[in-house]
């Protein structure tokens, strides 16, 4: 069972189009599965014959299940059937994926690919949508892959029923273009994270269920508590005078950037925080996708910054950037938006000094940053001015209790108010 | 540069080329006494008298052919139908006579004529008063078609069309005579028939509109910059026949995406006919099937909301641009 789409666990088959013993080309349609969001095409990458069907329709099958076995006619499948059966994994039986094809109602959210992104002059998209096994192509846009020598069969089409048009092509060719020169002048490398976190579920214990099922009376599906913290923040904004010192303009780093590597870094020290609350268990995020809030003319979107815990600053920053412009356009994709760990809504650079931000579900925590003001503090029995950055934390309680939230935000105040903290 | 209404427009262009040419003659129903159903002709009477500007009676058929024998002795008519609907009478003079003698004579009578009078819907006037005929008449060898839709556009072409000597049908719009613009005051300002005008340049997206969709098209190209931030070209033909090719298609070679929007009912429209032209020349740059709005396939609806969701909008247009621009 292939992952036809970003969030399904287990597919079922709603019919098989191919039927055993059947020959299929490469593209050609084999099944159709019901995932958690639409029924999909599962299509195959290349050309054989149908063996043995495993799961019939109806079926339903764990990710990675066998469903079928493929071949050449007349090939030998007893001992994959004997396997398959004993252990339920087909995966020699199908020395190929199937290629996915999305089917129109599924098609805006394409299933994120959580392999290396090859930097060829050309990236290449896994799922490049095919109707029927035909790919259609705008004249104009097969004019210009023709002229700059792309393989069409590495675009993915935006257009209706996946017809490629000019547009994919011109991204094919940022992004190409991107990747070449980019190399030598980009200030950093970009990390290999595609993909949304890997997580592990560990069983809710009882207790857990206890504080959740009381709290949740008493306040709601999401019980949620706050807790405020002052951070001081002049090392941090010397640091950043520093640091983009030796930055071109476009390439500058904004307090908001720091303050999402800090909350990344600070969420691998306190996974409670970077979790979720599901009932029955927990889920532990192993990589710290940071969710920042967007003002847009219709309201509000959170693009997401996967895996910031592993990248630089500048890569932050340029995500950021190109995130938000994206999402001011109204270009970003669904997974470019869902599947968070935990997110971030910063009004500081709108005058606001403190605020409570509301939790976006199943995230467990949203910190919601103010403005850095001077403020007079004591400092060794000395009144002195400090840029003083208030942030409050709003917690789902079946989750994280106070103490926990306290030490996260113990963590995020150090790095931020000795940013050399990060390097560690 | 004055700025005229297309009323004033035409009947600036009627004066001048009345003063112009002594064999130059205005004829219609109520163009002469009562100046004009719709005042294009207003004070021409009064100015140069019976010779010059001709009353009839409701004799469409008639005053055409007076028309196109007059034409043929030497003279330059300019018959106005009240409303093109009513040249339908008229047909068999305008397609079989007008359009066919210099063939037929083999070269010995050219027909100078122009046909004019306002063309497509007007407000609430019903099925039988609504109809836009230039692909009507389009279609056959022998006859141009123009249609304005801006006051010099107005202007210079009626001079033009005057001065051909082929017979030329002049297609106004009656929503459109109060529309002004700036017109040069030069009374030799033509504009030479067969070329078309870049209403709005733009880099996205073709439009081509004519007559009372111009305005529309405009309209639709300012939403399109503003709520979308795409570039919209608007291009008007101004002559149906001959067509601007070469101006459509280049458009469309730059923004590979073109709509029509043309007030004639859809099947075996213009609209259809730019569209072949467009597959035939630019076939390879075309980013998305080409998008037509026209009338609705129906007779035109009298009641006045029926009527409204019956013709070509601002809405529509946007629509369409949102669509071969896959937005």
């Amino acid at each position: 069972m292939p992952k036809l789409s970003p969030t399904m666990e287990e597919g079922q088959i709603s019919r098989w189009v191919k039927n055993e013993g059947e020959a299929f080309e490469a593209n050609e349609t084999l099944a159709e599965v019901d995932t958690d969001k639409a029924t999909m095409e599962m299509t195959a990458l290349s050309g054989g014959t149908l063996l043995k069907i495993l799961k019939g329709a109806g079926d339903t099958a764990a990710l990675g299940e066998a469903i079928a076995i493929i071949g050449q006619k007349g090939e030998d499948i007893s001992a994959l059937l004997s396997e398959s059966s004993s252990n339920g994994s087909a995966k020699k039986a199908e020395p190929t994926e199937p290629v996915v094809v999305e089917s129109p109602a599924e098609k805006e959210q394409p299933a994120p690919q959580a392999e290396t992104r090859a930097v060829a002059s050309v990236p290449v998209k896994e799922d490049a949508p095919k109707s029927n096994g035909r790919m259609i192509v705008s004249p104009i846009a097969a004019r210009m892959a023709a002229d700059n020598g792309i393989d069409l069969r590495s675009i993915a089409g935006s257009g209706p029923q996946g017809r490629i048009i000019k547009r994919d092509i011109e991204e094919a060719l940022a992004d190409g273009g991107k990747a070449r020169p980019a190399a030598a002048s980009k200030p950093f490398t970009p990390s290999t994270i595609v993909g949304a976190s890997p997580f592990r579920d560990e069983n809710t214990s009882k207790i857990r269920q206890v504080i959740a099922s009381r709290l949740a009376e008493s306040i709601g599906p999401i019980p949620t508590f706050y807790l405020t913290v002052e951070i001081e923040m002049d090392n941090l904004l010397a640091t950043r005078k520093q640091i983009n010192a030796n930055l071109d303009d476009d390439s500058k780093i904004s307090v908001n950037d720091i303050i999402v590597k800090a909350a990344a870094m600070s969420l691998l020290k306190h996974p409670w925080v970077n979790a979720s609350y599901q009932d029955k268990h927990v889920r532990f995020y192993e990589q710290a996708d940071i969710g920042v809030a967007v003002a847009i003319d219709e309201g509000l979107i959170t693009p997401v910054v996967r895996g910031a815990n592993l990248k630089g600053l500048s890569e932050i920053s340029a995500e950021i950037k190109d995130l938000a412009a994206k999402a001011k356009a109204k270009k970003l994709q669904p997974e470019e938006y869902t599947g968070a760990t935990f997110s971030i809504s910063n009004l500081g650079m709108m005058g606001i000094k403190e605020f409570t931000a509301i939790i976006n579900p199943p995230e467990a925590a949203i910190i919601a940053i103010g403005g850095a003001n001077p403020t007079p503090v004591v400092r060794d029995g000395q009144i002195t001015v400090r840029s003083i950055m208030n942030v409050t934390m709003s917690c789902d309680h079946r989750a994280i209790d106070g103490a926990t939230g306290a030490k996260f935000l113990q963590t995020f105040k150090q790095m931020l108010e000795s940013p050399a903290m990060m390097l560690l | 540069m004055t700025v005229l209404t297309i009323r004033d427009a035409l009947n600036q262009a009627l004066r001048e080329e009345i003063i112009r040419d002594e064999n130059v003659f205005v004829m219609g129903e109520e163009v002469a006494e009562y100046d004009g159903a719709y005042k294009v002709t207003r004070g021409l009477w009064k100015e140069f008298g019976d010779k010059r500007v001709v009353d009839t009676p409701i004799t469409e058929l008639g005053f055409a052919a007076v028309g196109v024998g007059a034409a043929m002795a030497g003279l330059r008519p300019v018959i106005e139908f009240m409303t093109w609907n009513f040249s339908i009478l008229a047909a068999d003079q305008i397609i079989n006579h007008a359009a066919k003698m210099l063939y037929m004579s083999g070269g010995q009578f050219k027909v100078p004529i122009v046909f004019r009078g306002p063309n497509g819907s007007a407000y609430q006037v019903s099925s039988q008063h609504s109809q836009a005929l230039e692909a009507f008449y389009a279609n056959f060898p022998g006859l141009k078609v123009v249609m304005p839709s801006t006051a010099a556009d107005a202007k210079g072409l009626l001079k033009s069309s005057i001065r051909d000597d082929n017979p030329v049908l002049f297609l106004e719009q009656e929503r459109m005579y109060g529309l002004k613009g700036e017109v040069p005051e030069d009374d030799d300002f033509t504009i030479p028939l067969g070329v078309a005008d870049i209403k709005r340049e733009g880099t996205d997206c073709t439009i081509v509109a004519r007559s009372m969709t111009v305005p529309l098209a405009m309209q639709a190209a300012e939403k399109m910059k503003e709520e979308f931030d795409v570039s919209v070209e608007v291009i008007d033909p101004r002559t149906i026949k001959p067509l601007d090719v070469d101006t459509i298609v280049n458009s469309v070679k730059k923004t590979n995406r073109l709509v029509i929007a043309e007030e004639s009912h859809y099947f075996a429209s213009v609209g259809a006919e730019i569209s072949h032209t467009v597959m035939e020349h630019a076939f390879d740059y075309l980013d998305a099937p080409v998008k037509r709005i026209s009338t609705a396939e129906a007779p035109n609806p009298y009641a006045k909301n029926l009527e409204a969701l019956a013709l070509p909008d601002v809405d529509k247009i946007v629509a369409a641009v949102k669509e071969v621009c896959y937005l």
